[in-house]
């Protein structure tokens, strides 16, 4: 083995630090999913009769897909069957305080959460950073929320946003992403628990950074969250969204959606840091990531920008996308995909362009290492209204060892003469002679590598938050323990 | 400081140094000169640990240690410092990121207190200085889209940044224009004390006319066919390589 694998091998093989359970007592339904569980999933949110409605139409309409095609089958990820009538939908903490009242959260949650470095408490709050925290099916907390209703912003989990808004949410819930998408989507719309709601009235500009953390805690649950955040008009706002789950050797789905809306001139960016429980090294365990991220650019001048930085999971299957319908919309599309060990993901984006002189940006960096396989795939597609409509998609794989794998698969339909998309792509290896070079000058292999994926991932962390570009960062170092070969 | 003993080194199935003998003494300026091809950087690499070359015989002791058994970083930690014949490029990590880890990384081996940014900073515009390089080269990434000159001029900096007890110098002053041979000329120059020792690599006799030599050795066929003193680069310039090939009956060098 050269050097370079060795080195690789010796940073992928580190621990995953956030694999503890806590010891909580749950309120959960029993495995399995049929109309009953729909119904007792929205009794217990004690949730309007159009969310209900919404509900049992999904789950009618993925009965018929599951008769059907069933999963999606194209992507290029492997994974034995799952039975779906064997996992829970439904599973909370037993004795939630009313939403909102922090005292009254069990201190096991909130310790919890500080142990994730996501302290909930006023003290110690993160500050410039308001945080929803989402434990399996319910948001036990939200921070920072009076302060942001002093500016009109509404942050809250899904669930209060139900009671609260439901105005809000009847109307943009499922208009970017409809409860016939796609079948994990489908799912989700049916069973789905909570998540984070977020609405940016006219005009102004979210002060901080908003963001949910996402664990999931209890064996043989599902994490089916919902996510929708709405820009009016000449707003901004900033999203940080990041997951661990325990260490375990069954999978666990994750099914999620999450809906983006900007109107005229709003912009919203949304980050993730993805750290799932990736399985061992064997590739037992992990989470399943079967989720569906879409943005609508809805005015003129509207701008939705994507950055994630995909580390964990067993299995990533993820497309967060922009349909860019405003005339000059902009989407945006920045990732970094780390696999190692036995995971897989296929992830990538696709920028709709509908709207006259629009311009979409995709920039995809993929690491491969120990016996990681990936595939960036993404569709860049020009509707015939879209003139002057541009595109420029730069996709890059790093390899790590000889028995990991890249691939790229790009669509590219355009159906107007004016519109130019430009694709580029790259695969290359960690050179024996760059980690020489930095050897030669005292660097130790780890500190080398390190440098390296983090020089090659550079022009995506430079889109995320700060606090969150040194996280990543270091998130990147930590992955790849033992992946370096 | 060092002292080399019939190394023989090559690649997979290739011998390319075929027992070389050398003496460097603390305060001394070697010259190792040679047509291409006669195994001048597989010295160099071999002495810096290149994974890729396999030593068959010999030994290098280094400060009293056993230098081949040192991993690469140990040898650089140690103080030997290779300027490369061809400078690598690490796409997206800045020059000055780069040179800080590198500098604190050796600092923090020798005992010493690490740099933090404003220190580190204030050492780099004096040593951009010395090698007239322009501010703006340390934003930029390691190499990467940087000319001939500025890559070699680049080593050079990192060099009076990490103030190696051995220097070993690729061929630095190849493919430079006159100016930039004095700057490096200079840099080489500022580096030579009676603690350090430098092993300068060349193809020309140019840069000899600027750093004075303790001793010339003549590399051919990876074996050193003659060694004296700087007059020795006078006479090889003067009469050319071919001259010592016939003197010296060495075996032809596997590709000139
Ligand atoms: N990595 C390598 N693989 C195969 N042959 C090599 C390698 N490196 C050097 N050589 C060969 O070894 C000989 C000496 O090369 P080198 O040390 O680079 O010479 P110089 O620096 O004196 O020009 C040449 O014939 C060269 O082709
Ligand atoms: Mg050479």
């Amino acid at each position: 083995m050269s050097t370079t694998a060795k080195t690789v091998e010796a940073l992928v093989n580190r621990e995953y630090e956030y694999g503890f359970v806590t010891d909580i007592e749950a309120d959960q339904v029993p495995p399995g999913l049929d109309e009953d569980v729909v119904r007792l999933i929205s009794a217990k949110k004690r949730e309007p009769e159009f969310m209900l409605e919404w509900r049992l139409r999904a789950f009618r309409h993925w009965l018929k897909m599951g008769l059907a095609a069933g999963e999606p089958k194209w992507a290029n990820v492997t994974y034995a069957p799952i039975d779906y009538q064997s996992i829970v939908y439904y599973s909370a903490p037993k004795q939630t305080a009313a939403p909102g009242r922090l005292d009254e959260v069990d201190p096991k949650l909130l310790e919890t959460f500080e142990k994730l470095g996501i302290p909930l408490s006023e003290q110690k709050r993160l500050t410039g950073v308001a945080v929803d925290a989402v434990f399996d099916s319910v948001s036990v907390a939200t921070t920072f929320k009076e302060k942001l209703a002093e500016l009109g912003i509404v942050f809250c989990s899904f669930s209060e946003a139900v009671q609260n808004h439901p105005d809000l949410v009847e109307k943009y819930l499922g208009s970017v992403v409809p409860y016939t998408d796609n079948f994990f989507a489908t799912l989700n719309s049916a069973v789905f628990s909570d998540g984070s709601f977020c609405y940016v009235p006219k005009g102004v500009r979210c002060p901080m950074e908003l963001s949910t953390y996402f664990r999931i805690n209890t064996a043989g649950s599902g994490q089916f969250e919902r996510t929708l955040i709405v820009a009016d008009e000449g707003s901004y706002v900033s999203y940080l969204e990041g997951c661990t789950a325990p260490r375990r050797d069954e999978n666990q789905l994750h099914a999620a959606v999450v809906e983006l809306v900007a109107l005229e001139g709003a912009q919203i960016r949304y980050s993730t840091v993805q750290n799932w429980y990736a399985g061992d090294r064997e590739g037992r365990g992990g989470i399943y990531n079967f989720v569906t991220k879409r943005g609508k650019c809805a005015g003129r001048g509207a701008k939705i920008s994507w950055t994630q930085v995909e580390t964990g999971s067993a299995i990533t299957w993820k497309y967060p996308s922009v349909i860019l319908q405003g005339d000059d919309s902009v989407g945006e599309f920045y990732s970094v995909a780390l696999v190692n060990n036995h995971q897989q993901a296929d992830t990538g984006t696709k920028m709709i362009h509908i709207g006259k002189n629009t311009r979409s940006t995709i920039i995809s960096k993929g690491i491969s290492a120990g016996h990681g396989n990936q595939t960036y795939r993404g569709l860049v597609k020009v509707r015939p209204r879209a003139s002057s409509a541009r595109n420029r998609t730069q996709c890059d794989s790093l390899l790590l060892g000889d028995r990991c794998g890249a691939h790229t698969v790009p669509y590219i339909e355009v159906a107007n003469a004016t519109a130019s998309v430009e694709h580029e792509a790259s695969t290359a290896k960690i050179s024996e002679e760059q980690l020489f070079y930095c050897k030669q000058r005292g660097l130790s292999s780890e500190n080398a590598v390190s440098m390296i994926v983090n020089g090659f991932c550079k022009e995506v962390f430079k889109n995320l938050p700060m606090e969150f570009a040194v996280e990543a960062s270091k998130l990147l170092g930590v992955s790849l323990e033992g992946g370096v070969g | 400081m060092l002292s080399i003993r019939y190394l023989h080194a090559g690649v997979e199935g290739k011998d390319i140094l075929r027992g070389i003998d050398l003496e460097v003494k603390a305060g001394e300026i070697h010259a190792v000169m040679g047509p291409n091809g006669s195994g001048k950087s597989t010295l160099a690499q071999v002495l810096a640990g290149h994974p890729a070359f396999a030593v068959t015989r010999g030994e290098v002791v280094y400060e009293g240690r056993n230098l081949l058994e040192m991993p690469p970083e140990e040898r650089a930690r140690a103080g030997v410092f290779l300027a490369f014949q061809y400078p690598i490029e690490i796409p997206g990590v800045s020059n000055a990121q780069f040179l800080k880890a590198a500098v604190n990384e050796v600092r923090t081996r020798q005992g010493l207190d690490e740099l933090d940014a404003m220190e580190f900073l204030e050492l780099l515009r004096e040593k951009l200085a010395l090698v007239e390089m322009d501010q703006s080269f340390v934003s930029r990434a390691v190499n990467e889209g940087f000319s001939g000159g500025e890559k070699k001029r680049n080593e050079i900096l990192q060099m009076a940044l990490l103030q190696p007890k051995l220097a070993i110098l690729d061929e630095t002053d190849s493919g430079l224009d006159i100016d930039a041979l004095k700057i490096v000329a200079n840099g080489i120059n500022s580096l030579r004390t009676p603690d350090n020792a430098i092993l300068l690599v060349t193809h020309y006799q140019r840069i000899l006319s600027y750093v004075t030599p303790d001793r010339v050795h003549v590399l051919v066929g990876g074996r050193i066919v003659r060694s004296g003193g700087k007059d020795l680069a006078l006479e090889l310039e003067a009469k050319g390589y071919d001259w010592i090939r016939e003197d010296a009956g060495a075996v032809q060098p596997a590709r000139a």
